[in-house]
């Protein structure tokens, strides 16, 4: 099934990470697509960040370009205004996208940037050995805050809908044909399309226990195209449970048509 | 003195409050005088705000080349009362003040100087809007400068072509009637040379050359004094052709500019020193991923927010030194349009043929200051640099060559892989931590500095103007080169003077053959750090003797100027 994306570089996510899980479904996901000829292996470009997740760029045998910490999401913009005809992903961590590159997040939603962006969302900052981040919960004991973070999470996703994504879609790294599903449904989605995929972290903040026992997919039919209810899904608080799927995905001009009509 | 500087140059104050259109006014007469046949320089001066603060437009001008304006004014053009108050002290003995209304004081001071000129009672009679009465001080001035009816009016059509012509011709008549009925004196009349040229700014020129070097995408985030650059452009937008995105911050100008520049696109970025300081993470990404980029850089007096409309030269460190680690680059620092312009294409031309980013250094007087200049559009070629032949299932993006400089694929190339990074990379573009390709790579970027230097020994990397065999050398960079230049009609010996056009790569050995046998070196700089002074004690040896430095955020003054370098050589 899977066209030949790997490369021969050692992984050196650490053994078991969870990140490994979205690798696979991404080869998976671009790979039948590119089988079934509905996207060209060239015409496809990885942007990564800086973190453990942006290790990708070099397990992937496409294109790619791996930019500074946080700044992906400018770059992907910039290489879709260059060329329409590419097809951008991106994947970027919660200190990447929520921490430091957030104005760009808000953005390139605002604008809608018809590039798909991944975010392995582990709750913390791994690479830099565990410290809280935008999205740790409060209370969160980390290397900075040993006696817990003072800081309330915040809710990405009720800020990309607000923001303006046309595309905004939850998954967990552990579901691998889960993910798979919806990195294609996002890739086929003209606009800005953003996926917070839950990667718990197994060697800073093991919450596999957890979110195995809280996920659960919403039910189809969801209606997608109502701004209320996605704003309601992503903000449900009942019994601890967090929603899968896809919660919002409307049609809008993209920043790219209008900026060459 | 040598001569009498207003022998053969005329200067014209404009003044009023922000919104009197007194930029507006500026530009318009420039214009027409370069139309004419003069060689024109217009300088502007406002504060950091849109309406009430003192907007004032000086413009000098000659039959031959005005390097800068002068402060000594032979007609003051006074939209409100404060103008008068504010400049009295800069009119000649024989000057005069074009004003609505005048203090019974001013009247008494100035008596048949202080010329009464219905600007502000015309347009409301003929019910159009206040901005226009510069036009009634402009037909005044006509008259004054003895300049044909006929021709003004032509002119008028062309420079107001966007603006109303007819409206602003009608009350340049009224200005130019009310003279001729009170039968006032015609002034000195310098003869008009051949129309030649345009009269353009330093952002203006310096984006021209980008477009005319093939530019693509531009991208920008507003900032004095460069963004008229982003203006410019954005006008200049095309079906298929130029686009211009402002992006929400200098950061995301840049790291967009980069994906684009990754996609194949040639774009530029451009900011005012303080947004180029945001963006120097990225600049140090262009430098490791080797992605082709020009960056416009415009000083104004720092540090922090600084004096946002005020001139300074206090950023050549920082752009020579931009980014963190070590890379090469290509800094040039032009100090009129005309090399703007030159700048512009070279910027993107080396930032393709090197693979590196190039800077230029402009400040606020180069970037706003408008001059009668000739850019030089024919000797442009667009050079895309090395590009990878064919398909290629091997391709490397880093891939080592002689010159450091790898054939270059974009995405969307079949069979082709193309993968750039911010890590330390191999030749594929693979992450690396291994030293012996840490070291390697870091060898393959610096190998393109000797053809670098190869480059540029063919290129104007320094100016010599003034006495070649004078013993006494003044030395500057960028917009002071205007002033130098202007105030060396001023002194008493002739002086060698030397500008340095390109900063990084410093042109070593044409800098020591020019000073090293000097007996006097003067270096003019607008900073306190005499930060070309020391740049060239490192990089030549040679230490300067004397320096004239002025940080006080405004322009040199080339009279004052001159007086300075005479005292100093005179000693």
């Amino acid at each position: 099934m899977e066209k030949n994306l790997q490369t021969t570089t050692k992984i050196t996510w650490c053994p078991g990470c969870t990140n490994s899980q979205i690798l696979v479904a991404f080869r998976q996901a671009v790979g039948e697509l590119i089988e079934g000829g509905k996207l060209k292996q060239e015409n496809l470009v990885a942007f990564a960040g800086i973190g453990c997740h942006g290790k990708i760029s070099d397990y992937i045998n496409v294109n790619t370009f791996t930019s500074l910490h946080g700044r992906l999401i400018s770059a992907m913009t910039g290489a879709k205004c260059a060329n329409p005809k590419l097809t951008i992903v991106g994947f970027s961590g919660d200190g990447d996208s929520y921490d430091e590159g957030l104005e760009h997040l808000v953005h390139a939603a605002k604008r809608n940037s018809d590039v798909n962006l991944f975010v392995h969302d582990n709750r913390l900052f791994a690479l830099t050995t565990g410290q809280f981040d935008a999205v740790s919960p409060k209370g969160f004991k980390g290397k900075s805050t040993p006696f817990g973070s003072i800081e309330e999470p915040l809710n990405p996703l009720l800020l990309m809908i607000s923001a303006g994504a046309t595309f905004v879609a939850r998954t967990y790294a552990g579901d691998i044909e889960g993910t798979k599903k919806i990195m294609q449904a996002a890739i086929a989605h003209k606009g800005f399309s953003y996926v917070d995929i839950i990667q718990p972290c197994i060697t800073f903040f093991d919450s596999r226990d957890y979110f195995k026992d809280a996920i659960y997919w919403i039910k189809d039919p969801f209606p997608t195209d109502d701004q209320r209810r996605a704003i309601e899904k992503v903000t449900e608080k009942i019994g601890g449970k967090i929603p899968l799927g896809i919660f919002y995905n409307v049609q809008k001009p993209t920043f790219e048509e209008e900026l060459w009509k | 003195m040598q001569k009498d500087p207003h022998s053969e140059i005329f200067t014209i104050g404009i003044g009023g409050a922000a919104g009197d259109g007194v930029m507006e006014a500026g530009n318009s007469l420039g214009t027409l005088l370069r139309d004419l046949g003069y060689e024109v320089y217009l300088s502007t001066s406002y504060p950091s705000l849109i309406r009430g603060g003192h907007n004032f437009a000086r413009l000098s001008f000659s039959k031959t080349k005005v390097w800068n304006d002068h402060s000594n004014l032979d007609v003051l053009i006074a939209l409100n009362g404060e103008t008068v108050k504010l400049h009295e002290n800069e009119l000649s003995e024989t000057a005069v003040i074009f004003a609505d209304s005048f203090e019974p004081a001013d009247v008494e001071k100035f008596g048949e100087r202080a010329v009464f000129v219905p600007m502000a009672y015309s347009v409301t009679k003929l019910s159009l809007p206040p901005i226009t009465r510069n036009s009634v001080a402009l037909g005044a001035l006509c008259y004054l400068l003895d300049l044909p009816l006929q021709t003004m009016k032509k002119n008028l059509e062309i420079v107001f072509k966007d603006k109303k012509p007819e409206a602003n011709i009608k009350l340049a008549e009224i200005g130019f009637d009310h003279l001729k009925d009170k039968k006032f004196r015609h002034d000195k009349k310098i003869v008009p040379g051949t129309p030649h040229g345009e009269f353009v700014d330093g952002n203006t020129a310096f984006a021209k050359g980008l477009q005319t070097a093939g530019l693509d995408l531009y991208f920008a985030y507003p900032m004095t004094p460069s963004s008229t650059i982003l203006h410019y452009l954005a006008s200049k937008q095309k079906k298929d052709g130029l686009r211009v995105i402002q992006p929400e911050n200098e950061i995301s100008v840049i790291n967009m500019a980069l994906g684009a520049i990754y996609a194949g696109k040639r774009c530029a970025v451009g900011s005012a020193t303080g947004g180029f300081a945001l963006m120097q993470e990225a600049f140090s990404f262009a430098g490791m991923a080797e992605l082709p980029l020009a960056v416009a850089v415009s000083q104004r007096q720092a540090p922090a927010t600084g004096v946002p409309t005020h001139s300074s030269q206090s950023d050549l460190r920082f752009a020579i030194h931009a980014g963190h680690g070590e890379f090469p680059r290509i800094v040039m620092a032009p100090g009129d349009p005309e090399e703007c312009f030159r700048a512009g294409e070279l910027s993107l031309n080396l930032a393709w043929k090197f693979q590196i980013p190039v800077i230029v250094l402009l400040d606020k007087i180069l970037s706003e200051h408008t001059m009668t200049s000739e850019l030089d559009y024919g000797s442009v070629s667009i050079d895309r640099g090395k590009v990878a032949g064919g398909t290629n299932e091997n391709y490397g993006r880093y891939e080592i060559k002689d010159d450091g400089v790898s054939p270059l694929a974009f995405p969307g190339a079949e069979n082709t892989t193309v993968k750039v990074t911010s890590y330390e990379h191999d030749e594929k573009g693979f992450t690396t931590e291994k030293a012996e390709e840490v070291e390697k790579m870091i060898e393959k970027r610096f190998a393109k500095i000797k053809h670098i230097e190869e480059n540029m020994k063919g290129r104007e990397t320094i100016k010599v103007s003034g006495d070649p065999k004078s013993e006494n050398v003044i030395v500057f960079f960028g917009s002071t080169k205007g002033a130098v230049l202007e105030a060396s009609n001023f002194f008493d010996t002739p002086a060698k003077l030397v500008q340095i056009i390109w900063v990084e790569p410093f042109p070593v050995e044409k800098v020591i053959k020019e000073i090293g046998g000097a007996a006097k070196i003067i270096c003019v700089e607008g900073n306190h750090n005499a930060q070309l002074a020391n740049l060239i004690r490192e990089k030549t040896g040679i230490e300067v003797t004397d320096k004239i430095l002025k940080y006080d955020s405004l322009p040199f003054d080339p009279e004052d100027l001159s007086e300075q370098i005479n005292q100093i050589f005179n000693f």
